[in-house]
């Protein structure tokens, strides 16, 4: 982490209901500190939700759901797993998991990153929108389940596939199922029939690597890998071939 | 193709009275009216007529009317003429057919059928004009019971977050995209005005309507448009809507022409898509995930406000509800068969959903049984139209009602049913800032005061009549009703003996 932090300090989560934990949490961030490392943490809700400053939170232990839920701000690293609902409709701020996510990675998301290690459940990045320079990033090292980006609506989906044995395919389906918006850059391969009929392919052209190279750095830093070789990899684009996917359904 | 569809409505105009002042033609926007250099004349284009009486009304000589077209098809209740045109229409586009508005055809309307008591001889009428009414109605989780401190009238009991309303009516939830700016600054106005709530629908919240946010309800639905931390924050009460009346099951497509640069900067998405709500929430596949998204909701906002839980009133919805409050909803909106919207598929507007009366009898009924009644405030919307509705509404369980269409009659609108359209002439279900133009915000909010205030007059001279000074004591209080024309199984739902009994 490269973020300047001055005032540490720590909190154990042992024992606290979520309503407890984030109270604390709102509690410190009130008192001025900028850095809070959670000990103990096993299954609390909500973590980071309602903090509105630039704080960041470092997990050891395990985060329970809609973790970074409606978050404006925060950094928040977590040495383990994530579950479901990680990044729920976040505004801003960044996620880091070392670990696996769930299902539902940055639903309605409208802003900030989240970093993934691994593996995440189905539906990561669905119905994540953009507004001018607001534009979400998910960046996921592993692989992905169904309805991988479906009903996207903006923002930058990268899954790099690093945990898939070579020459593994991707086995999710229905990728991109009514996107019209943003863009998915996939790391490997995947076959056309996985795809909703929504979405096209295509090769990255430069700016699309400009883009690319910016996330996977900075996913390479966060988690101690070489980008150089990350970038080696082939990459599909896929990108919606409609803006407006229903748009001849009725008769008016 | 030719079409086959008749024209709707025939216009008249009176040519003696016409003076070619051209104001229904730039009123007409759906291009009924035209001039014709040729002959320097005013004429119409009858097939184009929606009936929305914008002509009618501007017309500075009353130069025209508007008649159904007397055409005449063959007796036959099975293949009536609607029946018939939207054959044709589907036979014509392939698509599904759009409406605007609630269901308009005729199932049973129960308020039509229950009657409300009065006082006669064995206990005395209240007069509202020199006695206090008391219409005060609190939103929110009541608590089991109250414990106040020892040897004083100190609290003890923590309570959890109350709204109070001076009138048991708000507005309901009409997004901003689907109504116009100023029908929502007419709406935010006249709620802080009488003392009441309006609410943003799904839509997100202008910055310039930010300074009404204590009067108002912020709506968190599937495609979470415009919801960020300072919109939670901004709002009263949050509810998480989960459906809607007029189209329960299925989600929302607010078309790109009507994703104007203010609607985009509001939604939070590039102006001219689509804005699709998808049909479930993709946090919420049980009972278990709402209360996930409610806490969600009140760790977000720091536990002060109520979150409120909106379903269309479906078969099941007693079950459902219990399930809602005990997953933490502080207030459960119902919205029955008749709710309306700015577009729905007609086949699911007409079809899908049962009355709000039998919804709410069978809910409250429910939640009494299972002794958490008073764990939720019960909020019932879908073809209220009046106090007598209200007073029934009230008597029947619900502690308040939210008004959509007659707020938006209020303001102009004349339930032609073209709201997916667009074009609304009245300036309200439109985002095109020429039609907006139309409604003033100020006049707006002044009809709306004035209705509520209306309806708060009506509601107080019930209680009177009942003998009853305060609309607590006719909440769930089914004994002041009785049903005419009902059969024994709508009595029994209805929770309400025939009137004579």
């Amino acid at each position: 982490m490269t973020i300047e932090t001055v005032n540490a300090t720590r909190l154990d989560a042992m024992g606290l209901t979520h309503k407890e934990l984030n109270a604390r949490l709102r509690q410190l961030v009130a008192q001025g500190y900028d850095k809070i490392e959670l000990h103990n943490v096993y299954g609390q809700r909500y973590i980071g939700t309602d903090l509105d400053k630039p704080v960041v939170i470092d997990i050891l232990g395990t985060p329970g759901n809609d973790l970074g839920a409606f978050m404006a701000g925060p950094t928040i690293v977590v040495r383990g797993n994530a579950q479901d609902g990680c990044a729920n409709t976040m505004d801003s701020g960044e996620i880091i998991v070392h670990g696996h996510a769930g299902d539902i990675l940055g639903l309605s998301a409208r802003g900030g990153k989240v970093f993934v290690r691994d593996d995440v459940g189905y539906r990561a990045g669905i119905h994540m929108k953009e507004y001018k320079e607001k534009k979400p990033v998910l960046v996921i090292g592993g692989t992905a389940q169904d309805f991988f980006g479906e009903y996207m609506a903006g923002g930058v989906l990268i899954l790099l596939g690093l945990t898939l044995k070579e020459g593994e395919p991707h086995r999710m389906n229905f990728v991109g199922t009514g996107m019209h918006g943003g863009v998915i850059y996939l790391r490997g391969s995947i076959q056309s029939y996985q795809l909703g009929k929504e979405v096209g392919t295509s090769q990255l052209d430069g700016k699309d690597q400009q883009v690319l190279r910016e996330f996977v750095g900075q996913f390479a830093a966060h988690f101690g890998y070489d980008p150089t070789r990350i970038m080696e990899g082939s990459f599909t684009k896929l990108f919606p071939r409609y803006l407006r996917p229903y748009g001849r359904l009725y008769a008016y | 193709m030719k079409t086959y569809l008749p024209a709707r409505f025939i216009v008249e105009r009176d040519e003696a009275r016409c003076i070619g002042c051209q104001v229904c033609v730039n009123q007409c926007t759906f291009e009924t009216h035209y001039y014709d250099a040729g002959d320097d004349g005013v004429h119409s284009r009858e097939e184009n007529c929606v009936g929305c009486h914008r002509c009618v009304l501007f017309c500075p000589t009353r130069a025209l009317t508007i008649r159904r077209t007397p055409l005449e098809y063959r007796e036959n209740y099975n293949w009536r003429p609607e029946v018939i045109e939207d054959i044709i229409r589907q036979s014509e586009t392939g698509g599904m057919l759009l409406t605007g508005m609630g269901d308009d055809k005729p199932h049973r309307i129960y308020w039509d059928h229950l009657l409300l008591n009065a006082s006669q001889v064995t206990n005395p009428s209240i007069d509202p004009l020199r006695e206090p009414m008391e219409l005060v109605t609190y939103l929110g989780r009541k608590p089991d019971k109250v414990e106040l401190g020892p040897g004083s009238f100190d609290l003890k009991t923590e309570m959890a977050p109350q709204v109070e309303l001076q009138v048991p009516v708000m507005f309901a939830a009409m997004s901003y995209g689907a109504v116009s700016l100023n029908v929502h600054e007419s709406l935010a106005r006249a709620a802080a005005e009488a003392g009441t709530l309006w609410n943003t629908g799904e839509g997100g919240l202008h910055t310039k309507l930010y300074k009404y946010g204590n009067n108002t309800i912020v709506q968190v639905a599937s495609g979470r448009f415009g919801v960020h931390p300072q919109y939670l924050d901004a709002g009263r009460v949050v509810e998480i809507k989960i459906g809607q009346g007029a189209k329960p099951g299925i989600g929302g497509h607010l078309p790109g022409e009507k994703v104007s640069a203010e609607v985009a900067l509001t939604r939070m998405i590039p102006h001219g898509t689509d804005a699709l709500s998808p049909a479930p929430q993709h946090d919420i596949y049980s009972i278990e995930d709402l209360a996930q998204l409610i806490y969600a909701l009140k760790e977000a906002t720091d536990y002060t406000k109520p979150v409120a839980v909106k379903i269309a009133a479906v078969h099941n919805s007693a079950a459902i509800a219990s399930g809602m409050v005990r997953a933490g909803a502080d207030i459960i909106v119902l919205d029955g068969l008749r709710g309306s919207t700015g577009a729905a598929p007609k086949i699911i507007r007409d079809n899908v959903g049962i009355p709000i009366e039998l919804a709410l009898a069978s809910v409250d009924t429910r939640l009494r049984q299972e002794g958490i009644r008073n764990q939720a405030s019960i909020v019932v919307s879908g073809g209220i139209r009046n106090a007598g509705d209200v007073a029934k509404a009230i008597a029947l369980g619900a502690d308040a009602v939210y008004i959509g269409t007659a707020a938006l009659v209020a303001l102009g609108c004349r339930v032609c049913q073209q709201c997916h359209t667009g074009k609304c002439t009245w300036g309200i279900c439109t985002t095109d800032l020429a039609l907006t133009k139309r409604l003033n915000p100020e006049i707006g909010a002044q009809r709306l005061v004035n209705l509520l205030r209306g309806w708060s007059l009506e509601l107080k001279d019930i209680l009177g009549g009942m003998g009853v000074n305060a609309l607590e004591s006719l909440r769930g209080n089914r004994l002041q009703l009785r049903g005419i024309g009902l059969s024994d199984t709508e009595l029994e739902i209805l929770g309400v003996r025939m009137a004579g009994s």
